[in-house]
């Protein structure tokens, strides 16, 4: 029988993993943001477990808005990137340092 | 059967997981990150969520990875240099995962064996809409952050569109603007001068 | 009514404004009578609503004309009292100021700051008529200040003098001193009472008292005893009292119609009215009444004692206006309120005069103030000779004038009270004539009588003053003789002040006076048998044998008593004692205070060690903004981890 603990334990393995990508990756960002996208995809898992155990519809709108905002997010975010690359021709996450204060 | 399903997808979901953050490639973790949403796909349609799975799938697999990939191969990285300098803050950066993983195993194993009373309620029948359903909630009580994500979707379009469009020197095109409102100073200069005398 | 008190008010003001911004405008002509009408506008008027009290076809005004700021209840407003207090006040200031008005066209004739002073003398006379028809303690306040301003304005008016503008300086420095406590007091009444008006403070008063009945033989101070002795300190410095008495002589720097119209005639008197409208609160602290009276007894006598050195002729009556300010706060220590008030209105009138006959010889003598130069005016200035008589013998008290029955019903007062302080009162008091009467009559004999000194250039230029001078001599040596006969019943006796001064039975040293005889006539009689009397013709007597009978005399006598003479010829060291004592530690108090409070604390401490630990912070937190994406993501994830532990600990 799948209880709701699987679904969760699933979606905190997920996030984990996500977390740990943003450790792993020091040069690309582009993995950084496919990281993000994981780490969101482990909560809409959360929201989706939750919705259907509690039978509410209002997990899955959350949910219906998260991917909207990522969906935003994603393509501003590259966006970014295709336009530093434009300037300096790597999106190494060390070279980007011009906000130090 | 359920289970079957739940163990099979879970693990190839994790596995994916794995894959995006450990590839060398970026390639290769866009790839996994793709096959990390189709196993969700599939997962959330045994949570009865279909119009979010296949939302899921159409677009974030079908547009945003799209996007991803297309930028990844787009822009030419070195992936040879991809780790270097990855050790410095890895013991820090394993403590601090060890502990969120603590932390979250406490939560999800010791405490929601408490909520396993909650049970999944029976599977809804044949012909539910499971589109309908939200539909009717995204329409009524969240008609109003349903526009405003409208609105923010807009918004990444035109913020996207606005700072990756460049003007590249050299281009011919027509500027209609410019066209109409050219005048005829702009155009034509009468010199006076000394006619010649023929001679 | 309203309109008829804001056009006694305004009209000095407007007046003012108008001589004074647009003098260039108007002229010398314009600023003179546009001034003069204004003020004769409030003279009028006042007039008119001192006869309706009396007659009663006017009736006490208290009310409000404008709120200008409500602040936790307390309401600051602009609001008028006018009761037959402030009626008289408001009489005596018009006409006062009035005279001086029309003296000033003489005696300012060829001053090239003509308009400026005209509109310096209406501005004050605004300022003074806001203080007397005040109904709170802020707007009282508001005239306090702004007759202290006039009066340094024109102390220093001619501010090309370096000892005008150090005399305007050490008036003000001064009256600071005085207005600190004054300033004390009213935040003490706020504080106690929660109410600026007079009404519901007054009424709240015995409840003040009722409070402090165990603190009287307790240690500490009464409430009420704090306040009425924190606002007679702002009386002793406006009104001159000793300690605070060093300006008003230097004052004298200022053109003599100021002398007359603001340090002799009204200002000064505005800490003797202020202390008579707060009888109320007077009445009901006896130690306070003590302090008033010790302190206006040693003025009374001491600072007569000094005008018998000085030689400037202005500088003597600025003793004697000392001196006379000290008997008025001797009535107000007695609870002789009314004899208080009555004397200032004497006062008024024949300190006003001797001080512009005085003006009016300096004129004639070409602004040569020293009596040492003068002598046998009298022939050639014989309009102001007699004026200054009138004046001189309405001073010493002579029966009939009428300073005679103001004075006489205050010695007469103090004789019968008997409060702490009332015998030494009555010593000083009773001296105080017989100096009055030598001080005086030395200034009268050395001016107008005996030989000629001033030099052959300046007596063939001597001659009586132009009309405008002396029309105010005139105008005002009629009431110095007659103002007495005319109101000295109706003031003292028949309870003029019901309402506006409130004496408690027990105090009421007036109503006890008053069953030995209340006419002129009885006065007169009495008077002439009274120990004073006969002082005041031994003070003149004396005058007479040292200064003209045998006028080597009074060199000797100096020479033989050097030390005291040396004592009263400086004054009893009080400059001294401000100038090499208090200065210097005031300095030394300030410095220490400016180098460790301000350079150390606030500018080293407070203001630079904050904006170094600002600097110091941040240097240290930009080190945190590497840059770094994985930094930030890092710090976030920190975060993350801290709120999940949080919420674990939580539940």
């Amino acid at each position: 029988m799948i209880t709701v603990s699987h679904y969760l334990t699933l979606s905190s393995v997920l996030f984990i993993l996500s977390i740990a990508g943003i450790f792993l990756n020091r040069k690309n960002v582009i993995l950084l943001l496919m990281c993000i996208e994981l780490m969101l995809l482990a909560v809409n898992f959360n929201f989706i477990t939750l919705s259907r155990f509690l039978g509410d519809a209002a997990g899955q709108v959350f949910v219906f808005f998260i991917l909207t905002v990522a969906a935003a997010e994603s393509a501003i975010g590259l966006a970014i990137l295709v336009v530093l690359f434009r300037s300096r021709k790597n999106i190494e996450v060390e070279s980007l340092d011009s906000m130090k204060g | 059967m359920e289970a079957l399903i739940f163990y099979f997808f879970g693990s190839v979901l994790l596995l994916a997981g794995i894959g995006v953050i450990i590839a060398r490639n970026p390639v290769h973790s866009a790839m996994s990150l793709v096959l990390a949403f189709v196993t969700s796909a599939f997962l959330w349609m045994l949570l009865e969520a279909e119009f979010l799975a296949i939302v899921l799938v159409l677009v974030y697999v079908g547009a945003v990875m799209v996007l991803f990939l297309f930028v990844v191969m787009m822009l030419d990285v070195n992936v040879e240099r991809n780790r270097a300098g990855f050790t410095r803050y890895a013991p820090l950066g394993i403590g601090l995962v060890m502990l969120i993983v603590g932390m979250l195993g406490y939560v999800v194993w010791a405490r929601t064996q408490e909520m396993n009373f909650l049970q999944a309620p029976p599977r809804a029948a044949a012909d539910f809409s499971n589109t309908e359903a939200l539909g009717s909630q995204l329409y009524t009580v969240y008609v109003y952050p349903f526009e405003l994500a409208a609105v923010i979707l807009l918004v990444a379009i035109v913020a996207a569109i606005s700072l990756t469009m460049r003007r590249r020197p050299g281009l011919k095109v027509q500027d209609v603007a410019r066209q109409v409102a050219v005048r005829r100073e702009d155009r034509v200069r009468i010199v006076s001068m000394e006619s010649d005398k023929e001679s | 009514m309203e309109s008829l008190y804001l056009s006694i008010v305004l009209a000095p003001l407007l007046a003012a404004v108008i001589a004074g911004l647009a003098g260039r405008l108007v002229g010398r002509a314009g600023a003179h009578t546009v001034t003069i009408l204004g003020v004769a506008v409030s003279f009028g008027l006042s007039v008119y609503v001192l006869l309706g009290l009396l007659d009663g076809s006017i009736q006490v005004y208290n009310d409000t004309v404008y709120v200008w700021g409500i602040s936790d209840g307390v309401r600051m407003e602009v609001g008028f009292l006018v009761d037959r207090l402030s009626a008289l006040m408001m009489t005596v200031v018009t006409f006062v100021s009035l005279m001086v008005h029309i003296y000033t066209i003489g005696y300012m004739k060829d001053d090239p700051g003509y308009q400026r002073f005209f509109s310096y003398i209406s501005l004050f006379t605004f300022a003074m008529l806001m203080l007397v028809m005040s109904n709170n303690f802020l707007q009282l306040f508001f005239g306090w200040e702004a007759v202290g301003v006039v009066s340094y304005l024109l102390i220093g008016f001619w501010f090309k003098r370096p000892s005008a503008v150090h005399a305007n300086l050490k008036a003000f420095l001064v009256n600071r001193v005085g207005d600190f406590g004054f300033l004390l007091g009213i935040a003490a009444v706020l504080y106690f009472t929660n109410s600026l008006d007079y009404q519901e403070v007054f009424a709240a008063a015995p409840a003040l008292q009722g409070i402090t009945i165990e603190v009287f033989d307790g240690h500490a101070w009464s409430a009420l005893s704090l306040i009425c002795i924190l606002l007679f300190v702002g009386a002793m410095g406006k009104s001159a009292q000793v300690p605070l008495h060093v300006w008003l002589p230097d004052s004298m720097e200022g053109p003599t119609p100021i002398s007359a119209l603001i340090h002799a005639a009204t200002m000064v008197t505005a800490g003797i009215f202020m202390v008579a409208r707060m009888s109320p609160l007077f009445e009901l602290s006896l130690t306070a009444l003590s302090v008033v009276l010790v302190i206006g007894a040693t003025t009374a006598l001491f600072m007569g004692l000094l005008g018998l050195v000085q030689n400037d002729i202005k500088r003597v009556v600025a003793y004697s206006t000392l001196s006379q300010l000290g008997y008025m706060t001797v009535a107000l220590g007695v609870s002789a309120h009314a004899a208080g008030i009555f004397h200032l209105m004497t006062h008024a009138f024949f300190k006003a005069l001797l001080f512009l006959a005085a003006g009016s010889v300096i004129i004639a003598m070409h602004h040569e103030q020293d009596m040492r130069k003068m002598g046998g005016l009298r022939k050639y200035m014989p309009i102001t000779y007699w004026t200054a008589l009138i004046g001189s013998l309405a001073l010493i008290g002579f029966p009939g004038s009428s300073g005679f029955f103001s004075k006489d019903a205050i010695i007469e007062a103090v004789h019968f009270a008997s409060i702490p302080g009332a015998g030494y009162a009555y010593v000083c008091v009773l001296s105080g004539v017989f100096v009055t009467a030598l001080y005086t009559f030395r200034m009268m004999f050395l001016v107008f009588h005996g030989k000629e000194r001033m030099d052959a250039h300046t007596r063939e230029h001597l001659r009586e003053s132009p009309w405008v001078v002396t029309l105010p001599l005139i105008l005002l040596a009629i009431p110095s003789v007659v103002i007495g006969w005319l109101t000295e019943e109706t003031i003292l006796f028949k309870n003029y002040f019901d309402g506006a001064i409130q004496v408690l039975p027990s105090h009421d040293v007036l109503a006890e006076l008053g069953q030995h005889g209340t006419t002129p006539a009885y006065f007169l009689i009495h008077g002439l048998l009274a120990p004073p009397f006969l002082l005041a013709v031994a003070g003149v007597g004396l005058a007479w044998y040292l200064y003209l009978r045998r006028p080597e005399i009074p060199a000797r006598l100096a020479s033989r008593f050097a030390v005291p003479y040396r004592w009263l010829v400086n004054k009893y060291y009080f400059d001294d004692f401000n100038e090499k004592v208090l200065a210097p530690a005031t300095r030394a108090l300030g410095q220490r205070l400016w180098r460790t409070g301000d350079e150390t604390l606030i500018d080293g401490a407070m203001v630079n060690g904050s904006a170094r630990i600002v600097g110091w912070l941040s240097g240290a937190v930009s080190r945190v903004q590497t840059g770094y994406l994985y930094h930030y993501a890092f710090a976030m994830i920190i975060g993350l981890a801290a709120m999940l532990g949080w919420l674990l600990l939580e539940s």
